[in-house]
């Protein structure tokens, strides 16, 4: 999931592969219980005893449950209409079993994307995190220090570029004693660039691992926010040219088709890489996921399933394909 | 994305405008088409269920069939419709008639709940009144001193007894020693929660009982996608929840969800968040989102079309002054200074008939200091050159020039741009549309747009 390139995980397990059985399933059932809780979700829950008769009402139904998961109308139809092409041609048997297997792994396909690696391998590498206000960015990047210094055993130093919202700076600070990241942080209402600077200088000159530098959120409209962006970037690119090597916008699951706004403007201000679902632990089922990754191919690398440090994981299309179905 | 869907129905509806006779297929391909625009918006999948069919019921009805332009009458009743479902009137708080005004804050995550406090604080300290927060979010790191900070920034006191105190406790405490102090209105911040944490819902039920707010207030993020009516169900039944304040609608969200909660719930929106600035919060008006969630210039110029057209008195006025050639850059000032009272600038332009049909125009970003030159130039114009701008020769130029802090070229520009556009809109004051074409190769010979592209 992670590339570290010639980098040795120093100590203890690394974030999923060999995570014991027992905590993996754990966390998948917690994902599916997570997604499922709500009175809607069961409701329109898609079983393949959905398919058991198949007529119209057969793909309206499954249109519906998808709309009502944010997938959005476009890619519900070219899923819906996919999957009813190949059992009207009799690619796959008209049964319910099958169709729903089949369903499952069209919508893996959308979901999934080439290049769903979070790229760590430079030294140091630097990540940063963009998005829209209230989308979790503070708590994500608080996470992955923790995960990137406690599992992984590197060195990690956080820019509070987050100059803006009253109190970010000290809710970093509060993650980076938790991680045992070191924190470079500037005056309320300070550049952003400037700190983004003093973070990335900081991070070379102890020869650091990882350097985060985080961002205040901003919606997508605003245009100067968006170049002052451009301009944070633009300012760590100065110091390592191929820099940031990793830019993650983070996405609410509760956010509807606005998402796909969010993830294309953002994307056009500082090229973005990967997406960050956060708080899959409600209800919301988060299909915003899905009209990102097919109509804007860009992946999703992480999902944050709860309040819990071990809560932010990897993004499994498949696993979350079946999730977003299933009981 | 939107813009196609915003098209599809623009040229859904102008079919449909521009034929004596509608058919059902007509009526159904139409509600395909506002079905997926709604759906686009977020508005919840039941909700657009039962609007659509509430609406093909009302246009395969008589007076569309038997109207003599049926067309007109789809749009004035989709317009009609989406400012029913959002709640015609807007709803007043319940102020407490002795002792402070108790207003509960509760939403999920990330909605802008401790934002929205401080601006309803300082809503209120506009109105000249004592305002407290209770800083009762003791779980997110630095969210009491967020809540003490922007509390500063709006002028109000705030209690808190740092992260180590209960939030009941705290809420209760709070409430104590505002009655002691005599504060007007007490805003009780909590923290985030999702709807299905029941420990976290049954300390909001404990604070609510406890503290007996005169309103709770529901934060929902404008970009909330389906799940806002689950969300709002579960609020609903912790909380009980008297309105809405929808935030983040300064971003290109349509807001979708926030108009569901309203359709399920019955609750009202009654605050929405505009904007970054702490001011940028206000009573929210539910036909200023009926046009927000169409959101599409030319739809618009239709909707006001078909109204000026029912409600003859209504736009008699106007209509009439557009029919003679006598629309006046007085008039036209008029409608900007009205216009720009409105809200957020972009897509004004779109609304203001006749304009919204240039493509070029629409998505425009619009320069807010290039609007005060324009008024500018026309507040330093003498009324008889307002009535009649052929006056505005030479020096009389030179002089408003001087008078405006502009230069003669932008005079020279804003005199002829209001003359094209009062030749379109005389034309489509006497009932013909524009030829797109024509507008196209119009809106080029526009000096200089006054918008700045994106």
């Amino acid at each position: 999931m992670i590339d570290l390139g010639s980098r040795e995980p120093m100590n203890v397990a690394p974030l999923e592969e060999e995570a014991e059985p027992e905590r993996k399933r754990g966390v998948f059932r917690r994902l599916r219980e997570s997604l499922s809780k709500s009175r809607q979700a069961l409701a329109e829950e898609i079983t393949a005893s959905v398919f058991e008769k198949i007529d119209d009402e057969t793909w309206e139904l499954l249109e519906e449950a998808l709309i009502l998961a944010d997938v959005g109308a476009p890619t519900t139809a070219a899923v819906v209409e996919k999957l009813e092409h190949e059992v009207d041609s009799g690619a796959i048997p008209a049964e319910g079993e099958p169709i729903r297997a089949r369903l499952i792994e069209i919508l893996a396909e959308v979901a999934s994307t080439a290049r769903a690696k979070i790229d760590l391998s430079a030294q140091p590498a630097v990540l940063m995190m963009v998005g829209v206000n209230g989308t979790g960015k503070t708590t994500t990047i608080g996470k992955i220090a923790w995960h990137l210094s406690k599992e992984f055993g590197l060195s990690v130093v956080m820019g509070a570029g987050d100059t803006y919202r009253a109190a970010a700076a000290e809710q970093l600070a509060e993650w980076a004693k938790r991680a045992g990241a070191e924190l470079v942080r500037g005056q309320a209402g300070a550049d952003p660039g400037s700190v983004a600077y003093d973070a990335v200088s900081a991070g070379v000159a102890r020869n650091a691992d990882v350097v985060i530098v985080d961002t205040a959120g901003r919606l997508h409209t605003q245009d100067n926010l968006m170049e002052e962006l451009a301009k944070v970037r633009r300012v760590i690119g100065k110091l390592i040219p191929d820099a940031p090597h990793e830019t993650l916008i983070s996405i609410d699951a509760t956010t509807g088709q606005n998402g796909l706004r969010q993830a294309k403007v953002f994307s056009e201000a500082v090229q973005v890489d990967g997406v960050v679902i956060t708080k899959l632990d409600g209800t919301a089922k988060g299909g915003i996921a899905l009209a990102i990754s097919s109509e804007l191919g860009i992946p999703v690398k992480l999902i944050g399933v709860g309040e819990k440090l071990e809560d932010l994981r990897p993004f499994d299309p498949g696993e979350y394909a079946a999730a977003l179905l299933s009981e | 994305m939107f813009d196609q869907l915003s098209d599809r129905l623009q040229s859904t509806l102008s079919d449909v405008r521009s034929r004596g006779k509608l058919s059902e297929g007509d009526i159904d391909s139409a509600m395909r088409d506002i079905r997926l625009a709604l759906l686009e918006a977020d508005v919840n999948f039941k909700v657009v269920k039962a609007f659509t069919k509430t609406l093909k019921e009302r246009c395969l009805g008589a007076e569309v069939m038997d109207s003599l332009d049926p067309g007109q009458q789809v749009v004035k009743i989709v317009n009609e419709e989406l400012a029913d479902l959002m709640g015609g009137e807007g709803v007043e708080l319940t102020m407490a008639s002795s002792g402070p005004t108790v207003i509960l804050m509760a939403g999920l995550q990330g909605s802008g709940k401790t934002t929205a406090c401080a601006k309803l604080a300082s809503y209120f300290k506009k109105q000249r009144k004592d305002v407290a927060l209770a800083a009762c979010d003791v779980y997110r790191p630095a969210a009491v001193e967020q809540l003490v900070t922007m509390g500063q920034r709006a002028g109000a006191h705030v209690y808190e007894k740092g992260t180590d105190a209960d939030p009941v406790d705290i809420a209760t405490w709070a409430l104590e020693r505002a009655r002691e102090e005599r504060r007007d209105v007490l805003v009780i911040d909590t923290a985030g929660r999702l709807h299905i944490d029941q420990d976290l819902m049954k300390e909001l039920s404990r604070i609510r009982d406890k503290t007996k707010p005169d309103d709770v207030l529901l934060v929902v993020d404008a970009m909330t996608g389906q799940d806002a009516v689950g969300v709002a169900e579960s609020f609903a039944e912790a909380a009980e929840f008297d309105g809405v304040v929808m935030t983040k609608l300064d971003g290109d969200a349509r807001g979708g969800a926030a108009l569901s909660v309203k359709a399920v719930t019955g609750k009202p929106i009654m605050f929405a968040s505009t904007g970054e600035k702490i001011e940028d919060f206000d009573r929210f008006h539910p036909d200023r989102m009926a046009q927000r969630i169409l959101g599409m210039g030319d739809v618009l110029t239709l909707i006001e079309k078909a109204e000026s057209q029912v409600d003859e008195k209504s736009a008699e006025e106007l209509e009439e002054k557009l029919k003679k050639d006598q629309f006046t850059l007085e008039d036209f000032l008029t409608q900007m200074k009205q216009v720009r009272k409105m809200g957020p600038l972009s897509g004004i332009i779109g609304m203001l008939p006749g304009m919204g049909a240039m493509k070029e125009l629409k998505n425009a970003n619009i320069d807010e200091r290039q609007l005060d030159r324009t008024e500018a130039i026309i507040l330093s114009m003498t009324p008889a050159e307002r009535h009649d701008p052929t006056l505005i020769k030479g020096r009389r130029r030179k002089r408003i020039a001087d008078g405006s802090g502009t230069k003669v070229q932008e005079v020279r520009a804003l005199v002829k741009q209001f003359d094209q556009m009062r030749v379109m809109m005389r034309s489509m004051a006497n009932g013909k549309m524009p030829d797109p074409q024509k507008l196209m190769r119009m809106s080029g010979q526009v000096p200089k747009p006054k918008v700045r592209r994106r």
